[in-house]
This record gives C-alpha cells, structure tokens and sequence, in this order.
C-alpha cells in the first residue's frame, strides 16, 4: 500500500469513530427524550410511592444532566456494562449473550448461500451465453422483490404442510440441529439478496469482459480459463466485494424477521420484543449492537478493496 | 426558448415509442394503475365489510361466495384484501414524498453553498446512513409506541441520504454548465435558477429514485407491520393479513397469507419495471 493510502485509511478510520460517536448520541438522546417517564417503566407496573420514585431516580442517576446520563452509558457499554432490563430486570448482557450464538450462525449461514448462488449465477451469467443469461434475469427479477416474510410464509407452507423437510419452528440443539432447524430461515433471508448479488456480479464481469485489457490478453493468447481468473475476475472483484459488504451489514437489520417468522430466538427476535414492551435499555444497546457491526463490516470491505486495488481508492476518491 | 430549455434539450420522442414497444414496461404500469384504484376506492369494491365476522365460515377455502376464502375469525379475505390496500400503499408513499422533498432541500443546499454547509450535510447523510431503515423503524416504534406513524417517519428520515447523494452528484454536475452562468449574468435570481432551471433538469433522476425507494419503503414498513409492531390488528393492512395468516398455513388454508403477500410482490415487481425504465431514461436524458 502506498503512504496515500495509508493516509486515506487513517482518514477513514477516523471518519467511523465520528461516524460511531454520533450515531450513538443520536441512539441515546432520541431515548432519552422518548416521552413518557422512565420511572413509571422502571417500577414494573405497581403504582410507585414518593419514596420509590426517588429511590428510583437516584439508583438511575435520573436527576444528572443528561450529557452525564449519556457518558454513564457510554462508558459503561465500552466496559461492558450494558445496562439492565426495564421488562426483565436483569442486566441486559445477560439477555444478548445466549441469544448472539444463533442469530450469528444465521446470518452466516444466509452469507454462504448468498455468496454461492449470487455471485454464482451471477458468473454464469455473465459467462454461459444468452440463454443462461436470460433465465437468470428473469429469476433475479422475481428474486428483488421478494423479501424476507414473503419467502418465509411460502417455506413454512410449502415445507410444515406439504413437504415436511425441514423444521419450521424453534431453533434446536447442538451445531447440526441448529443448522437443520436454520436452512429456512436462511433461505429466507437470502432469496432477495442472491438476486441482488447475481445481479451486481453480472454487471461488473460483463463490464470487463468488454475491457481493452481483457482484449490485449486475449491477443496475447492467453488461455481463457486464465484470462476469466486474472483480468476479468479479478478487476470485478472490488464492486462486488463493495455491495457485498453493505449487503451482509443490512442482513444482520434483516434476520430479526427471519427469526420473528421462525420463532428462532435470537438477538433480532429479542429487538422486536423489546420495542413492542418498550424495553428501552435494550433497545438501545441492541441498536448501537447493529449500527456498530454494520459501520465496521462497510469499513473492513473498503480497506480490503483498497489491498486489492490500490488505484481504486484514488479513483473512487476524485470520482 | 430560454437557455435552459435549450441546454435541456426537448422530450425525448423516442422514449415514449419505446414505450408502447415494450409490453413489460405497459403491464407493470396497469398493475400499478390497478394499485392505485385500489387504494383510492378499496372498501368500496370491496363485496363484504372487512371487519365483518362471518361465524359459518372460518377459514373456509375458497369458493364462489368467498373468492380468496375467510380468515381464523371468519372475515372475507378478499373484501380485507382490497381494503388493505389504501393503508399498504399510502405508508410508501409518504415516506418516499417525505424524504425527497427533505433531501432535495439538502442536496441543493449543499451543492449551491458547498463549503460548510456541505460539509455539515454530508457528516449528517453519513450518520444517518450508519443507521440501517428497518432499526431505525424499530428504535421509533420502541420510543413512540407501535403503529405506522413512528416507522413513516423512521424510513423518510432512513430514505433521506439516498436522496441527497444522488441529486447532490446531479445538482453539482449541472450547476457546472455553463448555462447556468449565463443565467446569473443575465441577473436571474438564485431562487428562480433552483426552481426554474435546476430542479427541472434534476427532476428525471429523482423520479427514478422515487419510484425505486418506494418498492423499499413498501417492503420494509410491511415488514414491520409483519413484525407486529406496525399497523395493529384488526387494521386489514397487508403486513399485518400475512403475520395473521401465518397459523393457517399449516393448517391447510394458505391464502389468508399467500393473497395479502401476492399482492406486495405483484405491486414490488410493478415499480420495480417502471423504476428500471425510469432510470434509464433519466440517464439517457443526461447524455
């Protein structure tokens, strides 16, 4: 990597901090600001005394600016005190923990299949002729509109009622079970970006197939095996790897339906209970959770296209 | 003709004729032209009352009486159907108006003053962006309870840098021409050129994005709505029909899902075609 380089990731580097710190001042503050008071929550339903609510405002530190609040719970979330549970009462590390496993194993699991059948087909149809071509459009085109809840119900039909193959419900136990209870759920998941995947891949290796110099190496006589894994492969692989890195942070937002259709409990189904009883403690680390992973995933993507290609950075840069 | 009109160059005639050679492009239009009927006269095409409660038939098949069959309750699945369609299609449509007339104003902002207001608006745009729409959706509904309102307005302020991204990259590159500066010269008011002249020019790229964004919005608020924590039962919104219909799947009556469901993908695939062509021929405009 050249010094501009490194100069332009440090930049960037620093741009996610900012990024990161105003996202979660943006989290806290639009909490803090909710209306309704914390108190009646933090009772848990009882109709509280003079006394308990202020027992409760100095156990909560309620009556400190709120700055002080927000630097209380940034400073605890960073030594990983995450808060406790309007709904539950117990710290709400306590409740992502045993959640975090599955909801990972899920969004990988979509990652494989997205990554094998949409940058697949979208190779194949780029390469394959006409015909293949079309009939990979016409599936992509049904593919993008098809989200999450729709897939899902059709699956629970097609396999509770008619097949019978594969679990519908709950998330099982041990690695394989857990795996054979999420194939449906990351089908789900995957079907509208496969599409999307197969899509983008089309376009950036038809764009240098058609480049000069992918036709310098073909006058050169290199083997076409050779020339469709050196020059065209490669040189497509920073766009794709771009919309794949935003594609599998935006996954992660996405598998709490996934996960509420499935009933798997995992941190997405966790988010959704939470918002609807109003647990704000957790949904309020759960969120920066997702904003944090979704930040550093789209940074990571970006420094390892700039180790692909060094000139893209410059280009994308003065674009 | 004024210069800008000039520079604009006319109406592209050959995109119209495109148009009616292209069979896709006109049956994805009907559908949406069917759509929109829909939601404007729904719970008058309806054959039953929504709401109503027909105890003889739950989750009964279809038949001649109940076209799409009867819900868990009894309530006619078709008559939901078209009723549903007004609250499905109206939630899209005020975000995608929303957060263009909110990022419109922000790009052209920006890509007229530059400089520090750029750089604020694009530090903004970049926060925002960090912030994926459905968690967005769901930190509203945890802080304004459930219902439509706090998604709508999550995803118009989720939709907004999009917006400002694109028109601010086209509002920049026209600002450039060199019509533009003869405007000025001629004494033509900041106001009038944003209005007049800008906008109409930009106004191609940001139907295309309208267009596309409302495809999302319409997916992610019945995501929400699938959530439970969108429109609420008994509401016939779409969303809301297939998290309902979700029980009887497996109990042999799939159509209380599968029709509500349907029709999101029927009306996705419809704005998708339109938004394709659309985006082409914006682009082709710009040429």
């Amino acid at each position: 990597m050249s010094a501009y380089a490194i100069r332009q990731l440090a930049a960037k580097l620093g741009g996610l901090l900012l990024t990161l710190l105003l996202a979660s001042i943006a989290i806290f503050f639009a909490v803090a600001l909710t209306p309704g008071d914390p108190v009646t929550a933090l009772a848990g339903g009882v109709r509280p005394t003079p006394e308990l609510i202020e027992a409760i405002r100095a156990e909560h530190h309620l009556d400190d600016p709120v700055w002080m609040q927000y630097l209380r719970w940034v400073g605890g979330v960073l030594q990983g005190d995450l808060g406790t549970s309007f709904v539950y009462k117990t710290p709400v590390a306590e409740l992502i923990a045993p959640r975090i496993g599955i909801s990972l194993l899920l969004v990988a699991y979509a990652v494989v299949l997205i990554t094998v059948f949409g940058i697949g087909s979208g190779i194949l149809a780029a390469v394959r002729g006409p015909r293949t071509d079309r009939a990979v459009l016409i599936g992509t085109s049904i593919g993008v509109a098809m989200p999450t809840f729709v897939v899902a119900i059709v699956l629970i039909w097609v396999f509770g009622r008619v097949l019978g193959w594969f679990p519908v419900y709950g998330t099982g136990e041990g690695l394989l079970d857990n795996l054979y209870h999420l194939t449906l759920p990351a089908i789900s998941l995957a079907v509208l970006y496969i599409a999307y995947m197969s899509r983008i891949t089309r376009g950036a290796i038809v764009a240098q197939q058609h480049a000069e110099h992918v036709d310098t190496a073909r006058v050169r006589g290199l083997s076409p095996s050779r020339i469709f894994r050196r020059h065209v492969l490669l040189n497509a692989s920073p766009q794709i790897l771009a919309v794949s890195g935003a594609t599998i942070a935006g996954l992660i937002a996405v598998s709490a339906v996934a996960e509420q259709a499935f009933g798997v409990g995992g941190i997405g189904s966790l988010l959704v209970e939470a918002a609807a009883r109003k647990d704000l403690p957790v949904v309020q680390v759960l969120s920066l959770l997702l904003v944090t992973v979704f930040v550093v995933l789209n940074a990571v993507v970006d420094v390892a296209i700039a180790i692909i290609d060094p000139d893209s950075v410059k280009s994308r840069r003065s674009a | 003709m004024s210069i800008g009109q000039l520079a604009r160059g006319r109406t592209p005639a050959p995109a119209r004729r495109a148009a009616a050679h292209d069979p896709l492009l006109v049956a994805a239009a009907l559908v949406l032209v069917a759509i929109i009927v829909i939601a404007l006269l729904g719970p008058l095409l309806a054959p039953y009352d929504p709401d109503q409660l027909y105890a003889g038939a739950v989750s009964a098949p279809p038949s001649l009486a109940h076209p799409f069959g009867t819900d868990d309750l009894g309530r006619d699945v078709l008559s939901r159907v078209l009723a549903g369609a007004r609250p499905s299609v109206a939630g899209p449509v005020l975000v995608v108006a929303v957060s263009t007339v909110l990022g419109v104003a922000v790009a052209v902002a920006s890509a007229w003053f530059g400089g520090a207001v750029d750089g604020i608006a694009s530090r903004l745009v970049d926060v925002i962006f960090a912030i994926p729409g459905l968690v967005l959706a769901v930190l509203a509904v945890a802080m304004f309870g459930k219902g439509l309102l706090a998604p709508v307005v999550a995803l118009s302020i989720a939709y907004m840098p999009i917006v400002v991204r694109l028109v601010r990259a086209g509002a920049r590159a026209e600002l450039g021409r060199p019509y533009i500066a003869a405007l000025r010269i001629q004494g033509v008011g900041s106001l009038a050129i944003c209005f007049r002249h800008l906008l109409p020019a930009l106004l191609p790229a940001i139907l295309a994005q309208a267009t596309v964004g409302f495809g999302y919005a319409m997916l992610d608020i019945a995501a929400i709505s699938f959530l439970g924590l969108g429109a609420q039962p008994p509401a016939s919104d779409w969303g809301v029909m297939i998290a309902g219909g979700q029980p009887a799947l497996l109990t042999g009556a799939p159509e209380q899902s599968m029709f509500p469901a349907a029709l999101i993908v029927l009306t996705v695939l419809a704005v998708n075609i339109v938004g394709a062509r659309t985006t082409t021929w914006a682009e082709a405009k710009d040429r």
